[in-house]
């Protein structure tokens, strides 16, 4: 019991702290992106966009021999006093931002492409400075979108397992996560742990979808309702 | 109106490509009034109010304002840093607030005081709209919004794009009358853009006639609107403009009106003795007698001497009249090439005008 709170633990610090980062340095990428005419557009779409299609164990892969002691990052690393990042929460955190980076930024994408822009011209001319505009009108107008994408971060977080496994291992307290430990119990045979971590996870995933299903329907009910 | 030079516009920007554009225009106008910017769609006029407002980076050339330079080489003043008051065409109202939170959003950031929210609740009657959502307003109610909520920003201009475009005709002339009230209480120079002959007739002190993203006439509205050179002289509904004052009004309000042409008799049962207002005269509705006629139930009967035939719109000759035995006043006369023979119309020649409508502008 004690195996599943701390793997309960690190999952939701891990999912909470990733979906956080991603939220702040999602946004403004995602701005980036819905708005900008640059040529560099479509490539770095399609970086964002990798790990949606990616083996979880490729990233996992790359990110471990760039956390290695050979590294540029891990030599990065060391040079700070750091250590290896590689089977730490820290190397944990850094490959969930990138494993999870589609599912925060394209909702937000999605969300500031369809914003009406000429209602930032007109907040403009009632005085609002380009950070005021973000925080009073697209904030509030994208508010759907920032939701869907805090819910798939965090959620997808959860979800996450090759490459954690890759790049963390299976160290109990630091990086063993829900999804690794059932992995484990598997393994070890002990098939009842095995059926409460998987329960759980399923419902989780199902309630977290319902929830955002119902939302989406909420939504587009008031949207018809106003017209 | 003021002889100060108070709004100096130098304007040029080229958009090549599929939607290729070329605006060049140099402007001075006057700082206070109305000045209206006419003219087909596409012409630009849009583009300038943007340019004013700081929404067009693309835009060279430089822009002064009340003795602020909010564009030169080197200086661009960003949007939310200029004083202006933007009504937009479409109903610009952020719909996640409320009317009340839309009219606070401006008056907010510009440090404005009660008096000067409560004034303007008053003066546009917003009081019964404050707490709506924006969905519940209709076009008019809107409208009316967005002009509060422009002016509670303190601007230093008010910047108007078609804001009647989107209103059915009854709404129209409700926010037409607002304007027009507001004009005279304020000390704001407003920049209204528009196509439509009605408005610019009757809100224009100043106008800029715009076609092509170029100016092609700009002067004092009524010595614009009636010169027979002008762009708009070639238009189906040329005419004249001229200032009036109700004279008495009779029980079925017929007005008696005093112009520089002379009497002229119109319905008002909305006019008083005294009001001054602007009556247009379309050439269309001109028509010509060698002799005064007397059995004839048209009211409206002026001598006239014909100063210049031209070619009008439609095959039809324009002929350029002065009125009411006054040299400097004109009126215009659409008829056909087949009456101006049968006549033998020529210059020097004396007239009677037969007026048939006298519409009235205010």
């Amino acid at each position: 019991m004690t195996a599943i709170l701390a793997a309960l633990w690190v999952t939701l610090k891990l999912a909470t702290l990733t979906t956080v980062i991603l939220l702040l340095l999602g946004t403004p990428l995602a701005w980036w992106l819905a708005r900008t005419r640059s040529r560099f557009k479509a490539p770095l779409s399609a970086i964002v966009a990798l790990p949606m299609v990616l083996p979880p164990t490729v990233l996992g892969f790359y990110l471990l021999v760039m956390l290695g002691p050979n590294g540029p990052l891990g030599q990065l690393t060391h040079a700070l006093g750091w250590g290896s990042l590689a089977f730490t929460f820290w190397g944990l955190l850094l490959a969930s931002v990138l494993y999870s980076l589609p599912f925060v930024v394209q909702p937000l994408q999605a969300g500031f492409a369809s914003l009406d822009t000429s209602i930032l011209d007109v907040a403009a001319t009632l005085r609002a400075s380009p950070f005021d505009r973000f925080k009073t009108v697209v904030i509030p107008l994208c508010r759907p979108a920032f939701i869907t994408a805090t819910v798939m971060g965090f959620a997808h977080t959860v979800g996450e397992f090759g490459v954690i496994l890759m790049v963390g291992g299976n160290i109990e307290g630091e990086t063993r996560v829900l999804s690794v430990l059932l992995y484990d119990r598997v393994e070890a045979m002990a098939y009842e742990q095995a059926h409460w971590l998987a329960g759980g996870l399923l419902i989780f995933s199902f309630v977290v979808l319902c929830l955002m299903q119902w939302y989406g329907q909420r939504l587009s009910h008031q949207t018809g309702e106003a017209r | 109106m003021s002889e100060q030079t108070g709004i100096d516009l130098s304007l040029k920007l080229v958009r090549a490509g599929e939607a290729a554009f070329e605006l060049s225009v140099d402007l001075t106008l006057p700082s206070s009034g109305t000045t209206v910017i006419f003219g087909p769609s596409g012409g630009g006029k849009t583009t300038i109010l943007r340019a004013i407002a700081g929404l067009e980076p693309d835009v060279k050339g430089h822009i002064r304002i009340n003795q602020q330079t909010w564009q030169a080489l080197g200086v661009f003043v960003p949007a939310h840093q200029r004083r202006v008051g933007f009504v937009f065409q479409h109903s610009a109202l952020l719909p996640h607030l409320s009317v009340e939170q839309n009219l606070r959003y401006g008056w907010q950031r510009v440090g404005g005081t009660a008096v000067e929210y409560a004034q303007c609740v008053e003066q546009l009657d917003l009081a019964p709209l404050l707490q709506r959502a924006i969905g519940q307003l209709s076009g008019g109610e809107r409208q009316r919004v967005a002009l509060g909520r422009a002016l509670l920003t303190r601007p230093g201009i008010l910047l108007l794009d078609e804001p009647l475009a989107a209103l059915d005709a009854a709404r129209r002339s409700e926010i037409l009358g607002v304007l027009e009230r507001l004009k005279q209480t304020t000390t704001i120079p407003f920049l209204y853009v528009t196509h439509a002959v009605d408005e610019m007739s009757r809100l224009a002190d100043y106008l800029v006639l715009m076609k092509g993203g170029r100016v092609r006439q700009a002067g004092p509205a009524l010595e614009v609107m009636n010169h027979p050179d002008a762009p708009l002289a070639l238009r189906d509904d040329a005419g004249v403009v001229v200032q009036a004052t109700v004279e008495q009004r009779d029980a079925h309000g017929l007005l008696t009106l005093q112009s520089p042409m002379g009497t002229l008799y119109a319905h008002g049962p909305a006019h008083a003795p005294g009001d001054r207002l602007r009556v247009r005269i379309h050439a269309r509705d001109v028509s010509l007698a060698l002799s005064h006629y007397s059995d004839t139930s048209m009211l409206n009967i002026l001598p006239v001497t014909v100063l210049a035939i031209r070619d009008g719109a439609g095959g039809q000759a324009l002929i350029e009249l002065s009125a009411g035995n006054q040299p400097q006043q004109r009126l215009l006369a659409k008829i056909s090439y087949a009456s101006v023979a049968r006549l033998n119309i020529a210059p020097g020649l004396a007239l009677w005008a037969q007026i048939k409508a006298v519409a009235l502008l205010v």
